[in-house]
Order: C-alpha cells, then structure tokens, then sequence
C-alpha cells in the first residue's frame, strides 16, 4: 500500500489547482468541499500508511518511494522520491490531521470573507509543500516544500493584502525566512560537495565515517541548518517575524504559524540528527538557542496585550523548547512535544479566533473578560489548551514537556542551567497563559458594548475543530507516557529506531538514571506549573490592582518587556536602516550614475553619430552618383597599384 | 582585324562621356541617355573580350544587359513622367526631398 505515498501531497495539490484556476467562479460551498475533501484524503491515506509502517517490523520501518528523476545532469542527480519512516510519519499524520480541523474551521471562520476562494487555494498549496517538506527523501526536494511554506506563510499573513501592517508583515516574515534559507542553502553545498549526493539515505549512512566526530566540517554545516532553522521556526536571533505574523487570519496563525510550519525547523533538525550527533559544538548551540528563546518569548509573553500576541511568543518559545529537547539528543522528546504543541497550540489559537469572532474582531485582552459564560464551549476548549500547555498532570503538554525537561537534566549532553532555564520558562508559560485565560473570559466585562451586543458562540464547523482538538489535547500525550508513571513510551520506541537508525552515540545512554531524582524533577514541574497558574490567579482574578501597583512601580522593566526588548529597534538600527541607506546609495550611484550611464551612453553616442553622418544624404542624385564613380575609381586604383 | 585594345580604348571613352554626362546635367533624359551611353560601353567591352576569348559567354552576357536597360528606361520615363505631371519640372536639381 505504499505506492500511494505520493498521493497524500498530491491531493493537497490537486485541491490548490482547482481553488486556484475555478475557486473564484465557483460557489462557497463547492470551495470548502474541496479543499477540504483534499486534505481529509490526504489524512485518511496518512492513516493507512501509517497502519502499513506498524505492520511492518521495527528494523524495515524505512520505505522510499521514488517518483520521477528531477535533475539529472552529470555526477548530480536529484530524484523527486519520497521516504516514509516513524519520523515522517508522525509528521504526516500532524500535518494532515492538524491541517483538516484547521481547513474546516476556516469555513465558519472566514464564511464572509472575499478571497474565500484565494484563502483554501493558498491553504491547500501550503499543505502541499509542507508535506512535501516532510516526505521528501533528499535535501533538495526538502528544501522546495521549505521555500513552498515559506511562500505560503508570506501569502497568508498577507492574505488582506490591502491592510499595510499586514503587507509589512508578510515581507517581514518573507525576508528574515531568507536569512534562514541562505544557511540551509550553503549546508545543503557543502554537503554535496563532502558527500556527492543529497539523499538522506546515503549522506546519512557515510556521515559517521566522512565526517570526523567534533570536527569542523561537521559543525559548519551543521550550524548552517540550524541557522536555517532559526528562520523557520523562529528561533533567536531570527524570531522577529513570527509576532508579526499575526496580522494574518487566525486560522493561518493556527496552522502555519503554530502548529506545522515552525516546526519544520525542529523537523529538520531531527532528520538531520546524525550530522548534529557528531557535531557535539552545535548540538549545545542548539540547546543553549532554544533554551534561551523559550524563557526570553516567555517573558515577552508575560505582558502583551493582544491575544494572538501572546500566543505567538508562547509559540516561539516552545519551539525553544523543542529545540532544546533536540539539542540535548532527546530527538524523539522534541518531536513528542512538536506533536502536542501542534494539538494545543492550534487548539489555542483557535480558540483564540473564536473569541475574535465572538466580538467581531476586537483581539485587545484589555477589552475582553467574563465572556466565559456567553461562549462555554470556546471557553471550556481554552481551557483545556491552556492547562495542557502549562503542563499540567494528566494532559498532553505535561508529558512532552516533562519529558524535554528531564532529559535536559540527565543527558550527557544537557545541564542543570539548562534544566532550570526550561523550568522558569515553565513557570512563565503557565503565567501567561492564565492571565490570558483570567483576562478574555473571567473577571467583569470591559468589552465595548457594541460589541457586547453581538457576542455570540462561534458556528458548528469551528466548534468541532475545536472539540477535536482539546480531545486530542487530553488524551494526544497517552502515546508517551513514561515509564516512571507505569507507561510504555510507546512513542519514543516507535521514533527511537528513526534515531538510531545510521548512528549511536556511544555515550548517549543517559548518565545518571534514578528513579528518585525523576520523580523529583517531576513533581518539581508539576509544582511550577501549578504555581505559575496559582500566581495569574492571584494577580488577575484575587487581587487584580497588583499587576496596576506593579507595573508603575517598575516601569524600566515593564516597558522593556513590553517593547519586546527593543530587538526589532535595535535591529533596525543595525540592518534595516544601514541596508536602506546602502541600496539608497547604490540605486543614486552604481545603478543611476553607472548601470544606466552606460546604458545611455551608447544610445547617446549612436544618436549623436548618425545625427552627423546623416548629412551626407543630401538628396542631390548626382552627388550619389560622383560618389559611386569615386569609390568605384578607389577600387580600381587599389587593384592597379597593387 | 582590329585589334583588342582599339575596342577597348573607344570603350573606355564612351564610358567617361557617359559618367561626366551624368554627373553634370541636369535634364534627367539626357542622364538617361549618359546611362545608356555607359552601359553601352561595358557592351561593347564584352563583345571585345568575347572576340578576343573565343567564347560566347560575353555576347550572352550583352543580351542581358540590353534587356536590363531596356525595362530600366521604361521604369525611369514612366517615373520622369509622373514627377513632372506633380511638379511641371523635371529638373534634378530641384528633384532633392528624399533625404534627411
């Protein structure tokens, strides 16, 4: 059955060209049957091959597929082939899964919208690419789905393109995506330049023995990708645009910008796994990046006042988390917390669309509160995604996180700085996410009251996205229970054999393992998850004049986080402006003064050259003629004499 | 029998009266008359050469020509004639528009 790979990025495909070419002449309901008729397909074939991988055994658990030759020329030949593995799998499955609550949500939310038809074709494509970022079986391939998504997210977030800031934005995220890809672009040379290939496979296979351990082929290249992967999944120092990226639809931030696009980075990461293995330089650069990315978007987190805002930096701050799980060899951890990051953040920012609905379009938390009983359901689903991503016992962020956390502290390659960097981004996360819960639906109303007025529970379609997700968001972290709370891990062992495939590190069997110092760490979680949401309780909801007190008596530190730490001033003092005035004096030298100075000189110079030959033409025959004779008298006279 | 060169010296003088004719008149018949004149002259170095070669491409080659200037001069009176019926002139010298 797995010939029929190839058929779950195609039918995303499918569903683009027909939105794209008829989306606009055809009613609504066609559009959004389609669209999401694709994607559901795509799921169900996800499904089936991954019922196929099951069957297989663990060790045969790798199956390619390839389609057509792409680029034969010479020693370089790049095949479009497709690779199905526990890794791509689990990708699969989150993309096409995600993906489908998220294209039927946008039915009921996007319903009056005017590029309806634009919107699911946009939608559609991105699906597209990101599952063929996720299947391909070399880097080029990988790196077309990479630059397809990085398309699509610049399209989306733009999608009202009418609107500057949204415009600005989408170029925003556009730009700083290429700073990324440059990196990937140039690891993605080297290796074929080291290796003579750039499948997976085989690069995979030689790396242990092309590659010296530590050396510094591997660590260039391996920063490179990860330089690429900053750009994509928002990472320090590239992780500006993804705030920005809010100005698209809510659904878009949800899919794109939350659940799948992002973490293609940490994807990207994980399939790379064996170059970063014998890198053990990058390997700490990844998990020192992610470790500080997901307290520094946490604090941010802490006192924004937008509501997708503060979703989004939560959002770059547990793709920190993932990083750092990845950074410290625990890739199958990473990938845990990718997947339940995509239930219950996509849950959230759902959520979040829903209470934007609920009162028509306002998104200012100052101007929202107590809604919780006009909109249960969307309340009851917040809820449950926020608990989940606090990490709280029982729910699918506890166990990915917990997991990150612990093998943060008892991997060879991680730390107890890095562990307690983890923790208090834990604790931030917590916070926020309660005071956002405490602000938009508890307390009294400070909602306008036009608006008050229209405040209703979003439609069906956008009600079961979001059942289904705060379902999987309950349950999505059973496949991974430890072993410590009598569970199997099922997920780690079904990833692990991706992981251990080409290459073990020697000294990867974690250090020091005792049960005590688990359950220590544990409940050490557990307890900061439940003191960051008592501590929103206390300042939001208890005695909600504290956060006012505090605020005015720090306002150094409020108004630096508050404006993000400036990172977008001082970046634009560094890059934007210096580059400005860079191409400002280019464009008035080089391209006015020398590229268009040449141009026009040799237009000039024939005007002026046939401006004076021109009088020759007199008009008088009998000129023509004494010149004819003349000339005719010339060459005879060269004959003679000659 | 005359030789070659006679032919070819009375050539060479028709075609210098036929050049000096066309360059310093001004009545575009006689120009047409220099021209034929000219033409003639290369005739009849032809018809020399082809005497001198025992070969008859040359006496050939004359047919052509007289061919040529044949249509020539009906296609330059035909043009003679309608410039004078726009202009009531057909002097050269005024005949100078075509031109920058």
């Amino acid at each position: 059955m797995f010939n029929i790979l190839w058929l779950i990025p195609a039918l995303p495909f499918f569903g683009f060209l027909v939105n794209g070419l008829v989306g606009k002449k055809v009613p609504k309901g066609i559009v959004s049957w389609v669209a999401c008729g694709v994607v559901g397909l795509a799921f169900a074939a996800a499904l089936l091959a991954f019922k196929d991988l099951l069957a297989l055994s663990v060790e045969e658990r790798f199956v390619t597929q390839t389609l057509f030759t792409w680029i034969p020329s010479g020693d370089f030949l790049v095949n479009v082939g497709l690779q199905l593995d526990p890794l791509s799998a689990v990708m699969i499955l989150v993309v096409t899964g995600v993906g489908f609550l998220i294209h039927v949500y946008s039915i009921g939310y996007m319903h009056s919208e005017e590029g309806y038809g634009r919107y699911f074709a946009y939608l559609n494509l991105f699906t597209f690419a990101m599952l063929t970022l996720v299947l391909a079986d070399n880097f080029l391939l990988m790196f077309v789905g990479w630059e397809g998504v990085g398309l699509c997210s610049y399209l989306l977030i733009g999608f009202w393109y009418d609107k500057p800031s949204a415009a600005n934005a989408g170029r925003k995220a556009f730009v700083v995506n290429r700073i990324g890809d440059f990196g990937f672009l140039l690891a993605m040379m080297l290796i074929f330049s080291l290796f003579g290939t750039l499948r997976f496979d085989s690069i995979f296979h030689q790396a242990p023995l092309a590659l010296t351990f530590g050396g510094g082929m591997a660590t260039t290249i391996t920063l490179l990708l990860f330089l690429g992967a900053t750009g994509k999944s928002a990472q320090i120092p590239l992780y500006i645009w993804l705030p920005d990226a809010m100005e698209g639809p809510t659904p878009v931030s949800a899919l794109i910008h939350a659940a799948t696009m992002v973490t293609a980075g940490v994807y990207m990461v994980a399939r790379c796994h064996v170059l970063f293995l014998l890198a053990p330089v990058s390997l700490a650069v990844v998990a020192v990046i992610g470790a500080l990315t997901a307290i520094f978007a946490a604090s941010i987190g802490l006192v924004q006042n937008d509501i997708k805002r503060v979703l989004a930096y939560s959002t770059v701050s547990q793709l920190g988390y993932m990083f750092l799980g990845c950074g410290v060899g625990a890739f199958a951890a990473g990938i845990f917390h990718l997947m339940t990051h995509a239930f219950f953040k996509a849950l959230l920012f759902l959520g979040s669309g829903s209470v934007i609905h609920a009162l028509s379009g306002e998104q200012d938390i100052r101007k929202m509160g107590g809604i919780a009983k006009k909109v249960p359901l969307t309340y009851a689903t917040f809820l449950v995604g926020a608990l989940a991503i606090s990490g709280f016992p029982g729910l699918a962020g506890f166990f990915s996180k917990d997991e990150i956390l612990w093998k943060t502290f008892c991997s060879s390659q991680g730390s107890n700085l890095l562990w307690l960097f983890g923790a208090l981004a834990a604790l931030f996360t917590a916070f926020y996410m309660f005071r956002l819960l405490f602000l938009v639906f508890h307390g009294k109303s400070r909602v306008e009251h036009e608006r008050e007025l229209h405040l209703h529970e979003s439609p069906p379609t956008m009600l079961f996205a979001l059942v289904v997700l705060a379902i999987l968001s309950i349950f999505g972290g059973y496949v991974g229970v430890p072993k410590i709370l009598g569970g199997h891990n099922l997920f780690e062992s079904f990833l692990e054999p991706a992981f251990t495939r080409y290459f073990v590190l020697e000294s990867a069997t974690e250090g020091l393992h005792s049960l005590s110092l688990e359950w220590t760490l544990l409940l050490a979680s557990v307890a900061i998850a439940l003191l960051g949401i008592f501590l929103a309780w206390v300042l939001y909801l208890k005695r909600a004049q504290i956060p006012a007190t505090l605020t005015a008596r720090l306002p150094g530190i409020y108004n630096l986080i508050l404006n993000k730490y400036y990172v977008d001033e001082v970046y634009g003092a560094l890059f934007v402006i210096p580059g400005r005035k860079l191409s400002e004096f280019l464009y008035a030298r080089f391209d006015l003064g020398i590229v268009d100075g040449l141009v026009n000189f040799v237009g000039e110079f024939v005007v002026r050259a046939g401006e004076g030959l021109k009088r020759i033409q007199t008009g008088y025959v009998r000129q023509y003629g004494f010149a004819i004779l003349l000339s005719a008298l010339c060459v005879l006279g060269y004959f003679l004499l000659k | 029998m005359v030789p070659t060169h006679y032919f070819l010296f009375l050539s060479a003088v028709l075609f210098a009266i036929g050049a000096v004719g066309f360059l310093i008149r001004r009545n575009p018949i006689v120009i047409f008359l220099s021209i034929e004149l000219m033409l003639n002259a290369v005739n009849l170095s032809f018809v020399a050469f082809s005497n001198l070669l025992g070969s008859l491409d040359g006496q050939v080659f004359v047919l052509f020509v007289m061919a040529v200037a044949a249509a020539e001069v009906a296609v330059g009176l035909a043009i003679i004639v309608a410039v004078f019926r726009a202009r009531t002139s057909i002097d050269v010298d005024e005949m100078n528009v075509l031109k920058w």
